[in-house]
């Protein structure tokens, strides 16, 4: 109600608002593809049904504030679908005239998105950190405003080489999508050069998350697989399936800091994050949607926020247009991370600092200092261009 | 000199001061100590710190020299001191999350920056009472007034624009695209022009607020330091000479005060301060100028016309805002 009140307070303001107004119409589409998965070890990851939304709606308001004072109509659908849905649903916006979009999917999704929809759509990723798809895989009408797995993992690499941890003990797990993020924490340790000493697999064998007393075999079982290790600093632990790496502090064999999947984590945006400014971001999003931010949110805020500040800057809503803005230098974005993001121009991949926290607070940023680079020192984060197999971008 | 000395000895005739005839105090906002530092600018010595309430931010003076305003950001709420004993007079009411403020020439209204809820509020010092609240865009930070009173200039930090808010009717005529999170405004004395410094843009932009066709963005002013990362060079805090001749940047992460010729809009030197320096201000006749340095805990004393830093002084935990009391 308040939300509403304040549209109409902003309306009537811009009538009395002298600027050259004419009525420039923006219409985007969040397209969210919710796979079926098992619930998280943690209560406090469970997916709300408006994740990602939730991020866009507020992203909407801060766009369509700035489109009252200068004559433009910011209008987002919201549009979650199954994967085998999907085609259809995209069929359905693209037939609507949705020609800027959103998607929260995963990678072979994202790129049957993109192809669908061909070069006269503009597609922006806003949640997966799939490699593939910033590199040999990557589409010209496809940004990535996520980070990769690769900059998740320089980011926390790089904090390990600043603490001077350069011992590494890697634990990865034993499905694929553990493997890409294990060679994803492999490579970081070659590029900054710190020592994997010690690598273990932690099996899937199915079944459900621990309940109730599973804290119990928990505190007996991890001991036991971290034990009789090289010597280390540091545990990564690789777990996108979420099936251990929380349980991983406090009952290693030999005490030692974790960090990746448990521990301290890369993330694009928490709850308690308050630094350059956030804290006015999280109380907006939690007045709108009652409910703390998670990534998702804040990926899917960014990725609209990215569209609204090109088409405020270029008055125009053109895919085209917009995309060749977004990709130059004069592309610039505050995003409460201490300094302007933009867009690498030969692989559509969003430069950004990741956040490092303890679930609790921001504990540290990357990139480090001391990382240095030719271009930006964000550019010390990920994939950088003569290692790249994109191609797309320089045709 | 000599005025600032005359004024002093009418001011030491008509009432019994206890601190130095010819000091003015300077105030500093502790933000994360919760308290105001007072430092007397003759001696360069703290003689006071008193409780600022939660989170001081933004700090002014009337221009009687009588009041002193604190935007206590999580109290939401301004609290107005007594510049001489320091005692808390009352408190206006600022709507959430004050942050800075501009003060009419009058001294009767202030003009606030609400961060969290996209608003300006307008406060009858007089009457302690809301006047207007004015929307404006997301995040509003910087606030500044024309010399002649007519415009209150507020940026906006997610929105990206400096609107024009006339003082007669609250309305915003004109608003101004600037680069990324801008954080303050200042005018020139003679009204010609108007800066506004963009945090994550890393530039001032030059406004002519005078344009035949309304306000006009004329150049943008961008800083290097050798040996400093581009990305730190973050402007914040602003303040030019009456002369209009020099602008000085606060340049937050990159610890230093940038020095720009008016005229020319050239950077001429960079000063090296504190950690962190955030906002300033002058002492009355502008021999000084007094810097907050958020991250070493201390302001730094500039000597204005050699452009030279001179001392630092150590104040409370995270120092944010500086207001001098006139002559």
């Amino acid at each position: 109600m308040k939300g509403f009140a304040r549209f109409v307070t902003s309306i009537a303001c811009l009538i009395g608002t002298a600027i050259s107004a004419y009525a420039l119409e923006i219409n985007t589409a969040v397209l969210r593809v919710d796979y079926p998965s098992l619930l998280p070890i943690s209560r406090f990851d469970l997916t709300p049904d408006d994740i990602g939304f939730a991020g866009g709606v507020l992203a909407d308001e801060d766009n369509q504030t700035t489109g009252n004072f200068m004559g433009m109509t910011f209008a987002t659908r919201y549009v979650a679908t199954s994967p085998e849905e999907l085609d259809e649903t995209l069929r359905g916006l693209l037939g609507d005239g949705i020609d800027l979009l959103v998607v929260m999917a995963n990678a072979q999704d994202l790129l049957t998105v993109a192809d669908q929809a061909g070069p006269d759509v503009l597609v922006l990723n806003a949640t997966s950190r799939d490699m593939s798809v910033r590199d040999d895989q990557c589409r010209a009408n496809l940004l990535h405003v996520a980070p990769s797995e690769m900059m998740l993992a320089d980011a926390v690499m790089q904090f390990a080489i600043w603490k001077q941890w350069n011992e590494v003990f890697l634990i990865q797990g034993s499905n694929p999508t553990d493997q890409a993020l294990g060679d994803a924490y492999r490579r970081a340790a070659t590029k900054f050069g710190a020592d994997i000493v010690e690598e273990r697999e932690f099996e899937d064998t199915g079944g459900s998350r621990r309940t109730d007393t599973g804290h119990v075999l928990v505190q007996r079982q991890i001991p036991v697989f971290t034990q009789g290790a090289e010597d280390h600093d540091v545990i990564i632990a690789a777990d996108n399936s979420d099936l251990f790496a929380l349980y991983l502090p406090y009952h290693l064999w030999t005490p030692r800091p974790v960090m990746g999947s448990g521990g301290l984590r890369p993330v694009t945006m928490h709850a308690a994050h308050e630094a350059w400014g956030a804290t006015q971001f999280q109380r907006r999003f939690e007045e709108n949607s009652g409910r703390y931010v998670q990534e998702a949110d804040y990926e899917v805020w960014l990725a609209l926020r990215v569209i609204g500040e090109a088409v405020i800057r270029i008055n125009q809503a053109d895919p085209a247009a917009l995309r060749e803005y977004i990709l130059s230098d004069a592309f610039e974005l505050a995003a409460f991370k201490g300094r302007k993001v933009n867009f690498r121009p030969w692989n559509g991949q969003l430069r950004q600092p990741v956040l490092l926290t303890d679930s609790k607070l921001t504990v540290s940023v990357s990139p480090q200092d001391g990382f240095l680079h030719q271009v930006s020192t964000l550019d010390t984060l990920g994939l950088d261009q003569p290692e790249s197999a994109c191609t797309a971008f320089t045709q | 000199m000599f005025k600032s000395s005359f004024a002093a000895a009418i001011c030491f005739a008509c009432t019994t001061l206890a601190s130095p005839a010819l000091a003015n105090k300077v105030f500093v906002s502790n933000e994360r100590g919760n308290t105001i530092t007072v430092i007397d600018s003759d001696t360069w010595e703290v003689i006071e710190e008193f409780p600022g309430g939660n989170r001081p931010r933004g700090i002014g003076i009337s221009p009687d020299g009588k009041f002193l305003y604190v935007c206590s950001s999580d109290d939401d709420t301004v609290r107005v001191f007594d510049t001489e004993t320091y005692a808390e007079l009352w408190t206006l009411p600022s709507g959430p999350d004050p942050e800075l403020f501009t003060i009419h020439p009058s001294g009767d209204y202030l003009y606030i920056a609400n961060e969290d809820d996209n608003l300006v509020t307008v406060v009858d010092t007089q009457s302690r009472t809301v006047v207007a609240e004015i929307p404006v865009g997301v995040e509003p930070e910087g606030m500044a007034i024309s010399p002649d009173a007519a415009f209150v200039i507020n940026t906006s930090e997610t929105t990206n624009m400096a609107h024009f808010i006339d003082t007669a009717d609250y309305q915003i005529k004109h608003n101004i695209l600037v680069d990324q999170r801008p954080r303050y405004a200042v005018y020139t004395d003679d009204g010609s022009k108007l800066f506004v410094s963009s945090e994550i843009g890393g530039t001032v932009s030059v406004i002519d607020p005078l344009a035949a066709n309304g306000p006009e963005l004329t150049s943008k002013i961008s800083f290097e330091v050798a040996g400093v990362q581009p990305e730190w060079l973050q402007p914040v805090g602003m303040r030019v000479t009456a002369d209009n001749k020099w602008l000085f940047v606060a340049l937050g992460p990159a610890n230093r005060v940038a020095v720009i010729d008016v005229e020319t809009l050239e950077v001429v030197d960079y000063i090296l301060v504190g950690q962190r320096v955030w906002q300033m201000d002058f002492t009355p006749g502008q021999e000084f100028l007094i810097t907050t340095n958020g991250n070493s805990n201390d302001v730094t004393v500039i000597d204005v016309d050699r452009q030279q830093a001179i001392k630092s002084i150590q104040v409370g935990e995270q120092p944010w805002g500086v207001a001098v009391t006139p002559d």
